[in-house]
């Protein structure tokens, strides 16, 4: 049941309404659209067509090199073999930390919610501040620490750092969403004996389809795009993409190809746009099953 | 809830393992929180200490006492930078609000090609700034850009220099905040408008209300918890927005779009006065705890059960 | 005969101690955290590179780009604090000092004392490479800020020579402007704001009073009539800028210049690597002069590589870094590529072009008078502090945001606070 199906009102309604709402709908979509659509048009011209030439209009003859160059040959600092490493780099280090903090997220959210504690709700308010931590202000202890634990230029300090502040989020989405999860289950799974990580595994888990992939694509989202802690935490070749894709982009002098750096940064966001695509449609449901609801 | 009961009844049985499967769920919380607590809250105190001491390039524990907040006071870009952020975070929670409720709405009115647009304004959240900088930098820029396009088509004296403009440039970082957010947003209503009771409103159709008044005085209080939520989604994006900032303006033209965040870096980072810039940080997470800690404890509390 | 042997013995027992414990493998491999990660940039430093490894050592590259090294800056930070140092790192200014002054930097004396460093590298720039004594970084190149590039046809068009005082410049500016040309060629960003700044107050009130006023920071001298001629000087330049001049970058500004559109620019001799890519050559498509007004005196930035204090089993390569970069060959080399002169005074100018050759003139006669003076905009006047506290104040009334007497009256403030 939802709001529209009773708006809708006196059925066949008219035309115009329909107009209005398909009409502002379109023009919101171009709107939307029109940043993507220079980068994507860009990149595909020759730079001198885009000298003379209008951002918005089409290329005159598209041309794959920019994007050819980004992948492959593109120099970033003394080395040019374009983004295809970093990108590499950037899976490396986005999977396992995508992974780790999904499975906590659920266990702490699975916790807080069927195993109640004296105290639960301070402990979930607290873990819950952890989401407005602004990154500048914990980059030099953080290397302190990294730096004692001996994995400060590493994809595994990398890897904890993303975990550790995305704690926040995924306890948040996966608890909320558990709370909505009738109890009545859990009861007779231990009535039946059922350990607790048995509930999890077998009662749980399978049910929470639609909020894995929220938090899937939020941690993904965030990690893959993340600069300050790429930067300052992995050097040279075993740097993530954002940062070479920095490097391509921001660079101060001779003439800026901006067809190269078009296309790297379409290829630097073709996996979360990928992931947005695709799994669009569960993150609505996802949402609808209550991860960000009050 | 019940399953309290159940869980303080399994630990009536006796034997070391019954106890160690009762302290089970903490024990699995545990490592999360201490990490909390270690990475967040320790190196919040951290920050504190530091914004009490002369440090300028590293960390340096000798304590001044206040210095560095009266520096930071006496800083007039600190507050342009809080000036900005009142702008800012105002029009951008506004108006991302307001854009995401109309988006949800309309597509809410069972059209077809849901699949289609949801994506389309969902995508920006998707990007980074330093992938989408360079973009939106040409397009608001005059020479290059929208203004250039709508003259090259014949309107001679559209003009739209907001980018470079003094005061005007702090919009333009409220166009591109809104750009990325407004599609999570609509999301996040579109799932609350799902999830409303028909009945309810099949009833106030029957007594004759007009649509428009169905939503006004029906759905939109019962969409009431995701307000608050988008509210403080919205609220923690705009504190801490900082490569938004960077990549459109790097804080210019002059310091007109300074905020606390590209404030706090530079004064840490750049300018080589690390304490001033921990103190501006610590200004900074008071602001976010007074957005965030009445709302988390009216939340948490009205759970009675 | 005996003593002989055993004397013998004995050394060759303390060679064999010295060998085994200094035989602990030296790491072949150097790291350097820089910027420099466009074209012409990264072809000079791949200079070094080849040279490296030509002497057996393999290249980390850890490039950051942004901002003029602001990005570096932070992720150096983190590096130091974690215990990553990378074996050299490209730092301008004062940040050396900074850095020197947090104890953190390497010791080059032996090699400075070996080269005979004390004796070619002129001692304003010791000043950075050497804080508190003791050589800390190998100084790369010296770019100077007080320089014009113009075109040569668009001069020769509206009849103008090089300016070589206040009033002939603004005679020149507006005769591009009724020419219908740009006159000036600038970026709105506050760096470049200060670049054009330098110049002004080096041409107003001489390099006694730049001394004064951008190294010394005297109040008096910062709020002074003098510095408030300054300000009106540079709201008249902004007259002759173009309406879009605001957040350009510098290279955009330069292109302007190389083709035609606008007349000059006031940039430092980094620009002649945009005009040299662009195929142009000087005194025959474009002219190099200097400020007007500031001929005999020089303000200067200069890359350096520094050097953090590493374990012992990096101290050869750091050591053969430091070495390289102060070959003559690496910095004729290097120099010739990125546009500006060579930080030994005795490198031969034989292979840099005619701006080259008097930037190295202008050098060498700079540092004998004791007119070599680091530039404000670039932190080698004040520490960043202070540096970014002038940029406010340069840029706020560039962009009209205040008026000159605000200016003059803030400036010593500003300077105050951040101190």
């Amino acid at each position: 049941m939802s709001a529209r199906a009773v708006a809708a009102g006196p059925a066949g309604g008219a035309i115009v309404p329909r107009l209005v709402i398909y009409g502002l709908l379109i023009l919101f979509c171009l709107i939307y659209l029109l940043p993507l659509f220079v980068m994507v048009v860009t990149s595909l011209k020759t730079l001198d067509e885009i000298r003379e030439g209008n951002m918005l209009a089409l290329p005159r003859e598209v041309t794959f090199e920019p994007w050819r160059q980004a992948w492959g040959s593109a120099c970033i600092g003394l080395t040019c073999a374009g983004l295809k490493g970093y990108f590499v780099n950037s899976i490396a280090m986005v999977v396992p930390a995508v992974v780790i903090s999904t499975l906590l997220g659920a266990l702490n959210g699975y916790v807080l919610t069927k195993w109640r504690f004296p105290g639960h709700r301070w402990v979930f308010g607290m873990m819950l501040f952890a989401c407005f931590i602004p990154f500048q202000s914990v980059l030099i202890p953080m290397a302190r620490v990294l730096g004692a634990l001996g994995i400060a230029n590493s994809t595994a300090g990398l890897v904890l750092v993303h975990v550790v502040y995305g704690l926040g989020f995924t306890t948040l989405f996966f608890r909320n969403y558990y709370e909505a999860f009738p109890n009545e289950l859990i009861r007779a799974a231990q009535i039946d004996g059922a350990s607790f990580w048995q509930i999890f595994r077998r009662i749980l888990l399978p049910s929470s389809g639609p909020i894995i992939v929220v938090t899937v694509i939020f941690q993904f989202t965030n990690i893959w795009n993340d600069f300050l802690f790429g930067a300052s935490f992995a050097s040279g070749e075993a740097a993530p993409m954002t940062v070479a894709l920095n490097n391509l982009v921001s660079s101060s002098t001779g003439v800026k190809e901006y067809n190269v750096h078009m296309a790297a940064a379409m290829i630097a966001a073709l996996p979360t746009l990928a992931v947005y695509v695709l799994a669009g449609r569960y993150f609505v449901r996802g949402l609808m099953a209550g991860a960000v609801k009050g | 809830m019940a399953t309290e009961a159940i869980a303080g009844g399994a630990v009536t049985r006796q034997g070391a393992g019954d106890r160690l499967r009762a302290w089970l769920p903490r024990l699995v919380l545990a490592p999360s929180f201490a990490a909390v607590l270690v990475f967040v809250y320790g190196f919040i105190i951290w920050t504190i200490v530091l914004s009490f001491t002369r440090s300028r390039l590293l960390p340096v524990y000798e304590f001044v006492g206040f210095d560095a907040y009266v520096r930071l006071f006496a800083q007039p870009s600190w507050w342009v930078a809080l000036q900005n952020l009142a702008i800012f975070g105002t029009l951008y929670i506004a108006i991302c609000i307001a854009i995401g409720l109309l988006l949800a709405i309309l597509i809410d009115q069972r059209i077809r090609g849901e699949g289609l647009f949801r994506p389309i304004y969902l995508y920006p959240m998707a990007l980074s700034f330093i992938v989408t900088g360079t973009a939106w930098k040409w397009f608001l820029n005059p020479g290059l850009g929208l203004e250039k396009v709508v003259r090259d088509w014949g309107f001679e004296s559209f003009r739209f220099d907001w980018l470079i403009n003094t005061e005007m440039a702090i919009y333009t970082i409220v166009i591109a905040g809104v750009w990325q957010a407004s599609g999570f947003v609509m999301a996040m209503f579109l799932a609350g408008l799902r999830g409303i009771d028909g009945e309810i409103l099949k009833a106030a159709q029957i007594d004759g209300a007009p649509m428009h008044q169905v939503y006004r005085r029906i759905v939109i209080p019962m969409l009431r918890p995701v307000f608050l939520s988008a509210f403080i989604v919205l609220a923690h994006m705009a504190i801490k927005s900082y490569d938004l900032v960077i990549a459109l303006t790097g804080g210019g033209p002059g310091n007109a779009t300074e905020l606390p965040s590209t404030f706090m870096y530079s004064y840490t980072f750049t300018r080589n006065q690390m304490a001033v810039g921990s103190a501006s940080a610590v200004m900074m997470l008071m602001t976010i705890c007074a957005i965030i800690v009445p709302y988390l404890y009216s939340e948490l509390r009205e759970k009675g059960r | 005969m005996a003593l002989h042997t055993r004397l013998l013995a004995g050394t060759a027992l303390l060679a064999g101690l010295a060998l085994a414990t200094g035989a602990r493998a030296q790491v072949k491999e150097v790291e350097m955290v820089h910027w420099w990660t466009s074209g012409g940039e990264a072809a000079a430093l791949n200079v070094l590179k080849e040279e490296m490894q030509k002497k057996g050592f393999a290249w980390k590259d850890n490039p950051i780009a942004g901002g003029g090294g602001s990005q570096a800056m932070t992720v150096l930070r983190a590096r130091v604090t974690a215990g990553n140092i990378p074996t050299a790192v490209q730092m301008l200014g004062f940040d050396i000092i900074d850095w020197a002054e947090a104890g953190v930097l390497g010791d080059l004396n032996p090699v400075a004392a070996r080269e005979g460093w004390d004796k070619v590298v002129p001692a304003a720039l010791q000043r950075f490479s050497k804080p508190q004594g003791k050589w800390v970084a190998a100084p790369v190149n010296v770019h100077s800020t007080n320089w014009i590039w113009a075109n040569k046809a668009v001069m020769d068009r509206i009849g103008a020579k090089p300016p070589t005082s206040w009033d002939e410049l603004v005679a020149v500016l507006d005769k591009a402007k009724a020419a219908g040309v740009i006159p000036l060629a600038h970026g709105g960003q506050a760096w470049q704001d200060a670049t054009i700044f330098d110049s002004v107050v080096l041409t107003t009130g001489g390099p006694d009073f730049y001394r004064k006023s951008m190294i010394d920071l005297d109040a008096g001298a910062l709020g002074s009539p003098t510095m408030k001629t300054v300000f009106e000087r540079m709201a008249k330049l902004r007259t002759y800028v173009d309406p879009n001049f605001s957040g350009r970058d510098w290279n955009l500004a330069s292109a302007m210049v190389i083709k035609g559109e606008a007349a000059m620019q006031i940039m430092g001799d980094w620009a002649k690597g945009e005009f040299l890519n662009a195929g142009k050559k000087p005194d025959v498509d474009f002219l190099c002069f200097r400020f007007p007004g500031t001929q005999g005196s020089v303000t200067f930035n200069s890359d350096q590589f520094v050097m953090f204090k590493v374990g012992a089993d990096r101290q050869e390569a750091q050591n053969a870094l430091a070495s390289a970069t102060m070959s003559p060959t690496f910095q004729s080399a290097f120099n010739v590529v990125k546009g500006s002169v060579p930080a030994r005074t005795d490198v031969p100018d034989t292979a840099f072009d005619a701006c080259g050759k008097k930037g190295m003139k202008d050098l060498a006669e700079a540092s004998a008078k004791g007119t070599l003076m680091g530039s404000m905009a670039h932190g080698h006047a004040s520490p960043a502090g202070v540096k970014n506290a002038m940029y406010d104040v340069i840029t706020k009334h560039f962009n009209g945001q205040i008026t000159t007497d605000q200016a003059v009256a803030e400036l010593p403030k500003a300077v105050a606070a951040a101190r």
